[in-house]
């Protein structure tokens, strides 16, 4: 393995990175409430679950270059095609795990919290969603994971990122230069995943379960 | 019947749970779940609601915090329908007991029994002061109990700290929906009893789903028997269990079954008043039943014993004779009417 371009150009690499984190993060940042919107109402109004999720995999399914090649007339290029595309393709993890979360809440809670006298706006923020809590950043994992593959696409359209080192590499006929950008992406997707499961580990029922099992 | 009395609510006219008309039907369903269902429960009074899986019992208890709306009719407690205030202050004052607890996961048991204060948003102090309190009424410490999650506790713990939750802000209404179903029978007269006390303590008004006729018979001062959404019989364990309204009502005291129905009858009802109480025969306690009586009787081959309160004063004597008469008799089922149509 040729880690030459990877040793010389280590403050280059890492610059990509962090433009590639930081890309990623914004994607959800910006894929998270508009999922926790439709996926509530995907949860609580039954008719629309369906659709939503046929939906939201059909979105899935379109080839991410394909997506970028119908954005660009529209919107050129840049971060602010690819944010869209990262966006559209996050809702489908982050979506579809907000409903099953929110699904997989006991019924006889919720009905308990209601007899209790909390309004259905205390009752989603203080039982449902913390209950739904670790299926939902489960998701979230998923999808970040996901979404930082997908930013190495944006390397293409000019939105930076450590796609750059492998669309010039290739270009250039440069393995040196493309093994050092997937060298890179794979350690983030790698170590974000870590983070994410310790975070997992940090919802209010992960708490308690612990808890439990040290009676 | 019951010796308490009720210093607290409005007035004769006005206290009190009042069911009008009350019912509740399901599109596409074959019959209302409460069929037009009239009655009124005095204040401070503990009502069983009794009945089959499906008879309306459950419905008509959650028709009361309006975790179901009704169909039509009203439901009026102290004076005021139930809908002139929103739901949610409505619920805030009405204690709620369901099945399996319904406990907060995610929540320590503190946190559990201030659900309610803090949606009301007493001070931190002061809310923290009452769930020491409550967990000391229910009998789990709070040094020991406080600071667990549910899953840390027993499935009997689980549902004091589910009653501690429900007693938090002094409701004078609770709802109970067979709340000791899912416990062992140890357990479940074992909270049994405590509830007794804590509603002698209180004297909260308790509307209490079961379909286990002898914790109806234990509980209440007066059980509504349902049947198919409606009232079948209405009246005190005694009255229940001997003069069963219908062959529907006898059936669920035991139809056929002396010893079942002498097992729900207070050894109290038997007391041969021929006799006084004599300290020199063996005694019984007088929260037995007649069928308990009945066993020590023939247990010990004689044909008295003398019946004794909690406090081993003598209160009167039972004889085989005494207990032959007090028992319901084949008789009393046969004439009780047929069920309409059924």
């Amino acid at each position: 393995m040729d880690l030459s371009y990877l040793t010389s150009h280590w403050g280059q690499v890492g610059q990509l990175t962090w433009e590639h984190l930081r890309l990623s993060v914004i994607a959800i940042a910006i894929a998270f409430p508009l999922a926790a919107v439709v996926g509530t109402i995907a949860a609580v109004v039954r008719p629309l679950t369906f659709p939503i999720l046929a939906l939201l995999g059909f979105i899935y399914t379109i080839p991410s270059l394909a997506l970028l090649a119908f954005l660009i007339p529209s919107q050129g290029l840049g971060t602010r095609p690819a944010l869209i595309m990262l966006v559209l393709y996050a809702q489908v993890f982050l979506v579809r795990n907000i409903v099953a979360g929110l699904r997989g809440v006991d019924a006889a809670t919720l009905e308990a919290a209601s007899g209790l006298g909390m309004s259905a706006w205390q009752r989603y923020v203080r039982v449902w969603v913390p209950l739904a809590s670790p299926v939902i950043v489960a998701g979230v994992r998923t999808a970040l994971v996901a979404v930082i593959g997908l930013t190495t696409i944006a390397g293409w359209i000019n939105a930076g990122g450590l796609g750059e080192l492998l669309f010039v590499g290739i270009g250039r006929n440069y393995p040196a230069m493309v093994l050092a950008g997937v060298i890179a992406i794979i350690v983030l997707a790698i170590a974000t995943d870590l983070v994410m499961r310790s975070l997992e580990l940090l919802t209010p029922v992960a708490r308690a379960q612990r808890s439990s099992r040290q009676r | 019947m019951h010796e308490r009395q009720h210093a607290s609510g409005g007035g004769s006219g006005g206290s009190g749970i009042e069911f009008v008309e009350v019912r509740k039907s399901y599109p596409r369903a074959a019959r209302a779940a409460v069929d037009g269902v009239s009655f009124r429960i005095e204040p401070g009074e503990f009502v069983v609601l009794l009945g089959p899986s499906g008879c309306g019992k459950t419905t008509l208890l959650k028709l009361i915090n309006r975790i179901i709306e009704p169909t039509s009719g009203r439901i009026v407690i102290d004076g005021v329908e139930i809908h002139q205030k929103p739901a949610v202050e409505l619920r805030r004052g009405i204690g709620y007991v369901i099945q399996q607890s319904g406990l907060f996961p995610h929540l320590r048991v503190r946190d559990n029994v201030a659900v309610v204060p803090n949606l009301l948003k007493w001070p931190k102090a002061q809310t923290a002061a009452r769930v020491t309190e409550l967990l000391d009424l229910v009998g789990l410490p709070a040094r020991t109990y406080a600071d667990r999650y549910p899953a840390q506790l027993s499935g009997g713990e689980q549902q004091r700290v589910g009653l501690a939750r429900a007693l938090a802000v002094q409701p004078s209404t609770m709802l109970m929906d067979e709340p000791f179903g899912a416990l062992d029978a140890i357990t479940r007269v074992r909270l049994q009893d405590e509830l007794k006390r804590i509603h002698r303590q209180f004297s909260q008004t308790i509307i209490f789903v079961t379909h286990d006729i002898e914790e109806a018979v234990k509980l209440a001062d007066r059980i509504v028997v349902m049947r198919d959404g409606g009232i079948a019989q209405i009246g005190t364990p005694l009255e229940i269990v001997t003069a069963p309204a219908d062959a529907f009502v006898a059936e669920l005291v035991g139809a056929r079954d002396t010893m079942r129905r002498l097992g729900l009858l207070p050894i109290g009802h038997a007391l041969d008043p021929d006799y006084a109480g004599d300290a020199s025969l063996p005694t019984i306690e007088d929260g037995a039943s007649l069928r308990d009586g009945l066993s020590f009787l023939l247990e010990s081959g004689l044909s008295r014993a003398t019946v004794v309160d909690a406090s081993g004063a003598p209160v009167g004597t039972v004889t085989l004779a005494s207990i032959q008469r007090a028992s319901p008799g084949e008789a009393a089922m046969d004439a009780a009417p047929a069920v309409a149509g059924r």
